[in-house]
């Protein structure tokens, strides 16, 4: 069983290493697309981009067939690949569940010659991949820092981190290299693992414990709707504003509307998995040459480019 | 010769109870001293009401575990379970929209009604499929979260209607002479809890069933009723949780409840119940969800615990408050 699953997948890679060639003409092309499935809202965001990309290419490109494929866990991702294999695809676009487990099987299907194209967390080995798409995760702390500097000049600041990763520490980092030297201080930073209920709890904790707070970045769209609801709670008046971050369409909304509280948001987009297949397609598709990084730069939403970044139908 | 036995050993129980049920106060006590040490803040009102107040969901749910428990069962689906009643109960106040009194009472009413029926499809596998408790609420667990993702297409179910959400608010931030209704509401099931546990043939016949189901069995407890009703109860629990958890924040997430159950499971322990059944303490129960909530705080208010650590410390917390009420047993 295992044999002819073998056979039949390395068949598979051999057609698809003629057709990158070949039937580039013919324009018959098959995209395969694995991601992680829906269990936060921005990989919610990110299969709904994914979803809405793969018929939007579909009538683009005569010909083009894109398979997208959700996984739970790094294993079952590890799986999904092998399932897509099967079904002879020529490009693979994947958001890994992390780095360690799904370098080698990710190299499997790069040896069948399909062109591979990675998004957001990197691989162990970065020959692998064709094409990079990440987002900007220093600049995502680097752009709130400078927001803060700008606006608030002077003043104390608490921080909700997210879940421990290499992620999180990026940001905070860089968040903090951006304030250094203005007159912003942060008083008080703990996780709150990008959970809004865990982060109504430290908030609560922060106002207890400090009796002025200037400013929140909350760091994350889910954690600054709990921040604003325990803010609310204490009636404090001391707390000139929240950044947020990662454009969940509410909070963009309020960007939009002008919310005294929510001034600014900024970008880490899950829509940068479309980015990601437009780019792997165009690569079949045009002439232009795709093979490379492309790092979508964090934006600062203000109320002034607000509706561009508002997606009312995601779900994120 | 039996009716001695049996007129002698409650009144012994009952002393037993007395001195082992003082033990998870005595941690908080020496918790509570600990924190005021740490940062005078600490012990203000508005921070010890918050902690209090945050700690009803667990505190709820926990007493659901207590029987459970107590009757030699598990449930792991319990924080599953209140993600898929709120997000079902938002859902039912959306499609309903109106902002007044008997939308809220019907999307209450509904999250009972759901809540409800997941802890009787978890007792009746357990029973009539015959399959450890472990592994059937680990299964529901997975469904019941899978649904809430599903349901909320992996984003988040939010209350859409403000008005009604300004009305429902003050179950969670309002107040009764000062207590905050959360707090009532945990007395309140503890009390219900306490009485059908300690009063009730109901109440026997669990512990009875933790200590020895043979025995029970042959005793003529009807153990398939006795067992479903504890799921039952377990999951009506988590639907009076869930009640005071919607207001706080209006909406469901696929992270809501997340680790509850663990939570949940700890606070049983803590407060004196024996995990492996026959022994049920539903006042050291909430005891234990307010321990754990003291702990996450402390956390928090002190300065000296670097953030990256905050896991390890709050774990050995927990590990030496047992111990105390250990030693505590022992001095006895």
């Amino acid at each position: 069983m295992k044999a002819t699953v073998l056979k039949i997948a390395m068949a598979a890679g051999l057609m698809a290493g003629v057709a990158t060639g070949a039937m580039a003409q013919q324009k018959n092309v098959t995209i395969g697309v694995s991601i992680p499935a829906a269990t936060h809202g921005w990989t919610g965001g990110a299969v709904y981009h994914a979803q809405e990309t793969a018929k939007e290419l579909e009538k683009m490109y005569p010909g083009l067939k894109v398979i997208v494929k959700t996984s739970p866990d790094g294993a079952s991702q590890a799986n999904a690949l092998d399932d897509l294999t099967a079904q002879k695809i020529d490009a693979l676009v994947v958001l890994p569940f992390n780095s360690d487990e799904l370098t080698n099987p990710v190299r499997e299907v790069k040896k069948k010659g399909t062109l591979i194209t990675v998004i957001d967390r990197g691989l162990k080995d970065p020959t692998i991949q064709d094409i990079y798409v990440a987002g900007d995760n220093p600049g995502f702390g680097r752009i709130a820092g400078k927001y803060f500097a700008d606006t608030l000049k002077q003043g104390n600041i608490v921080v909700l981190r997210g879940i421990p990763t290499v992620l999180d520490e990026e940001r905070v980092s860089n968040f903090e290299k951006a304030i250094e030297g203005s007159g912003v201080k942060v008083i008080d930073k703990q996780y709150a693992n990008w959970n809004r209920d865990d982060a109504f709890k430290v908030m609560q904790d922060f106002l207890s414990k400090h009796q002025k707070i200037d400013a929140v970045w909350a760091a994350d769209d889910d954690m600054a709707l709990g921040v604003l609801e325990a803010i609310r709670q204490a009636k404090r008046e001391d707390i000139k504003f929240v950044v947020g971050g990662a454009g969940m369409k509410e909070m963009v909304k309020r960007v939009m509307d002008g919310d005294k509280m929510i001034p600014v948001n900024v970008t880490y987009p899950p829509a940068l998995v479309a980015t990601a297949m437009h780019v792997t397609a165009a690569n079949f598709y045009t002439k232009a040459p795709m093979r490379g990084t492309f790092v979508l730069n964090a934006q600062l939403i203000t109320k002034d480019n607000a509706k561009d970044h508002y997606f009312p139908n995601s779900p994120f | 010769m039996t009716e001695t036995v049996l007129r002698s050993s409650p009144e012994k129980r009952r002393f037993n109870i007395d001195m082992r049920a003082l033990s998870p106060f005595i941690a908080l006590i020496v918790l509570m001293i600990a924190g005021a040490l740490i940062n005078p803040d600490f012990l203000t009102a508005s921070n010890l009401l918050n902690v209090v107040t945050r700690s009803a969901f667990i505190a709820i749910i926990a007493v659901g575990a207590t029987f459970v428990i107590s009757s030699g069962g598990l449930d792991l689906s319990v924080g599953s379970m209140a993600a898929l009643t709120a997000g079902l109960m938002i859902l039912t106040l959306n499609s309903l929209g109106n902002a007044d009194m008997s939308t809220l009472a019907l999307g209450m009413l509904a999250a009972i009604a759901v809540s409800a029926a997941c802890g009787l499809a978890n007792g009746l596998i357990i029973t009539f499929g015959r399959i450890e408790p472990f592994i059937v609420t680990l299964g529901t667990m997975g469904i019941y979260r899978s649904l809430v993702i599903w349901l909320a297409a992996g984003g988040t179910i939010t209350m859409r209607n403000s008005d009604l959400r300004e009305l429902y608010r003050p179950v969670y931030f309002g107040d009764i002479y000062g207590v905050p209704v959360p707090i009532i509401a945990f007395l309140v099931v503890a009390a219900i809890g306490a009485l059908i546990l300690y009063r009730t043939s109901f109440g026997r016949h669990v512990i009875a069933l933790g200590s020895n189901e043979d025995v029970a069995r042959y005793s003529g407890v009807p153990i398939w009723r006795v067992r479903t009703l504890t799921y039952i109860i377990q999951g009506i629990c988590v639907g009076i949780a869930v009640l005071v958890y919607v207001p706080r924040l209006g909406s469901a997430t696929p992270t809501t409840g997340l680790l509850w159950e663990l939570q949940a499971i700890t606070a049983v322990v803590i407060g004196g119940t024996a995990l492996k059944g026959g022994v049920g303490r539903i006042w050291g129960t909430v005891v234990g969800a307010v321990i754990l909530e003291v702990v996450a705080n402390i956390m928090v208010l002190s300065n000296f615990v670097s953030e990256f650590l905050v896991g390890a410390v709050q774990g050995a917390i927990i590990i030496i408050a047992m111990l105390v009420q250990r030693s505590v047993h022992r001095g006895r």
